[in-house]
């Protein structure tokens, strides 16, 4: 086991424009990354979650304001430095034909390689220890195109946990993944920051799987964030409505007990009232 | 099962894969002494091995034999080692596009680099009545100067792989046109020559053009090894090699150069022989099987191919010699057809 680290980096936006071209995505934020703790970032399509992701990790270049790891700004470090403290899992990661799952795992090591410093025995273990906290380990022999959606997304998992770093970051890790492989994954994310004291960011779809796992929510709509913090606080009708643009009952998630959003849509509205009396959505 | 063993497990796994792409390697090389060996042999004018042999060797040892050694220094060897040089460097030229623009289909013999050397080529002979070494000047700036082309033409902030090929193969297209045109235009005998060279062809191997070439490849082959670590990411899409800390532009324009260079330099020497770059890098891998990315083999499979196609030019049919060109387009397309096929029911091709 890796100790967990003491030594937290801070991650930082300020005044944060992103653009593609010349349609601005995202303008003006600013956040600071809580370190050792997952933050969820959520929003509606074209919120530019995606996109502040891909600027906090340097992949995406800000026209005005700046991302800083550690106090430097991101975009002016070398970036094999960066590739060192901070790991990134894009949305679509590309696996050259018939990579085995250990060779695309250790490609994760890539920052930590050089000229003179080809493949050890640290890499190993660091790819040994990615297989199995991903459960991916029965798989290390078989060709990534072999394998369903769900065994993938966690072996690209495995590739981003081998780089090994402190901060990472994860775009909609659990899409296309079965309901119990979404559960498997934010355990996974779980487990790194509460063991091994590691600071996540994952952008998610699911409003009740982030409620119930982030320990700090980032609500985002049309470029702005709209609110953040412990899920507790952020989820609330009116935040619901605001960033989504739609009518939601909150309830306590009666697993977690955390907040829990059940969308009305058209055609219950009238039958609400009678559902709270009768507390549906609590019993199970 | 503890770490360790899981560790252990890898380094077992790594080890297998490392030694397949030994076994792979060593069984190309010998089938390359076989073919290289034959290459020096085979010939209208029977020498005995040990001849062959002895003449190889009689730079060193003083024993000559003035009409022998004509043949097999001045005629057999330079064609052969030229055959080997120049389908080692299609071979690279192919594999290092293929990977970098993720698509089997983007060889520089698809995407119109040899189109390019094609048309200055033809060009160089039917306008200018250059002959010989100055038209594989003419060709080496022409694949160059599409490939440039190519290259600015695709660039929008950045360059993907998409666009490279399509607008690759429109390039291809377009000089393809240009080329009839220049026909259109030319003598009986212009076009006979013209088109001696668009087949391309080891007949007039000289030891001078494999000096070029291999020179070139001194250069080109340690600037690959040199550039080719950055692909481990960028094979993974741009935004995961920038994540891991790859300099995806820098990386891909380098590659990019590198693999012009050979493609410019081996047609300038031999013609734009179909289809050696565009078989040896899916060859290599499919017999591979997944264990590696397979640069040197693919450098090997292009000389294999190379110096069995001109073989089989030479000496399949009695009293005639065909261009190697003829032998490779043959197959190559056949090869084509195949992967298309094959790649219609999986989807590689995109």
């Amino acid at each position: 086991m890796i100790p967990a680290m003491s030594n937290k980096h801070q991650l930082l936006a300020a005044g944060l424009d992103l653009a593609y071209g010349d349609r601005q995505i995202v303008t003006g934020l600013s956040l600071t990354v809580p370190p050792g703790k997952l933050t969820v970032i959520v929003g509606a399509n074209a919120s530019g979650k995606s996109t502040l992701l891909r600027g906090l990790a340097r992949l995406l270049t800000p026209t005005r304001g700046a991302v800083y790891l550690d106090g430097k700004p991101i975009h002016q470090m070398p970036t094999r430095e960066v590739a060192t403290l901070l790991g990134v899992l894009p949305q679509t990661p590309i696996a050259p034909d018939a990579i085995a799952v250990t060779d695309l795992v250790g490609r994760g090591r890539y920052p930590h390689q050089g000229w003179f410093r080809r493949w050890t025995t640290e890499d190993d273990a660091a790819v040994a220890e990615a297989l199995n906290a991903t459960d991916t380990a029965d798989l290390a022999g078989r060709a990534v195109d072999e394998l369903s959606g769900g065994q993938r997304q966690r072996v690209w998992i495995a590739m981003a946990l081998a780089q090994d770093t402190q901060l990472l970051l994860l775009d909609e890790p659990t899409t296309y993944l079965d309901i119990n492989h979404q559960v498997e994954v934010l355990d996974l994310l779980t487990d790194l920051v509460r063991q091994r004291g590691r600071t996540v960011v994952v952008v998610l779809h699911d409003l009740n799987l982030a409620c119930r796992y982030a320990d700090h929510i980032v609500a985002m709509k049309s470029g702005h964030i709209v609110a953040e913090g412990s899920p507790g606080d952020v989820m609330t009708e009116a935040v619901v409505a605001d960033v989504f643009g739609m009518p939601s009952r909150i309830v306590r998630d009666p697993v977690s007990d955390t907040p829990m959003v059940v969308p009305i849509g058209r055609h219950h509205a009238g039958s609400l009232e009678g559902q709270a009396k009768r507390g549906v959505a609590v019993t199970y | 099962m503890s770490m360790a063993t899981y560790a252990g497990r890898i380094r077992t796994l790594r080890h297998a894969a490392a030694s397949r792409r030994r076994s792979t390697s060593l069984a190309l090389l010998t089938a390359l002494g076989a073919a290289f060996a034959l290459a020096l042999y085979l010939g209208d004018y029977p020498i005995p091995p040990l001849a062959v042999v002895q003449s190889l060797f009689s730079p060193l040892t003083g024993l000559t034999d003035r009409s022998v050694d004509f043949i097999v220094l001045q005629v057999r060897l330079p064609r052969a080692v030229l055959a080997l040089l120049s389908g080692a460097s299609f071979g690279l030229a192919g594999i290092i596009f293929q990977t970098l623009l993720r698509n089997p289909l983007a060889s520089p013999d698809i995407i119109g680099i040899a189109h390019g050397a094609s048309a200055a080529a033809v060009f160089c002979i039917i306008i200018l009545g250059w002959t010989a070494l100055a038209v594989s000047v003419g060709a080496f700036l022409g694949a160059i100067l599409t490939a440039l082309a190519i290259y600015l033409l695709a660039w929008r902030d950045g360059v993907t792989a998409f666009r490279v090929v399509l607008i690759g193969i429109g390039m291809a297209a377009m000089l393809a046109a240009a080329i009839s045109y220049l026909f259109t235009r030319a003598r009986l005998n212009e076009v006979q020559q013209a088109m001696a060279w668009l087949v391309g062809s080891l007949n007039a191997a000289r030891p001078e053009d494999c000096i070029v070439l291999g020179g070139a490849m001194l250069v080109l082959v340690p600037l690959l090894i040199g550039l080719v670590r950055g692909l481990d990411a960028m094979e993974l899409g741009d935004d995961t090699a920038r994540a891991l800390g790859a300099t995806v532009e820098r990386s891909r324009l380098g590659l990019m150069l590198v693999a012009v260079g050979f493609a410019a330099f081996a047609t300038a020497a031999v013609g734009p022989v179909g289809f050696v770059a565009f078989v040896s890098g899916p060859l290599a891998r499919y017999l591979l099987k997944g264990t590696g990315r397979g640069f040197p083999q693919a450098a090997l499979v292009g000389a294999l191919v190379m110096l069995v196609s001109d073989l089989i030019a030479q000496h399949m049919l009695p009293a005639v010699q065909l261009p190697v060109g003829v032998v490779t387009g043959a197959c190559g397309a056949l090869f084509l057809l195949w992967l298309l096929m094959s790649s219609g029911r999986s989807g590689r091709i995109n």
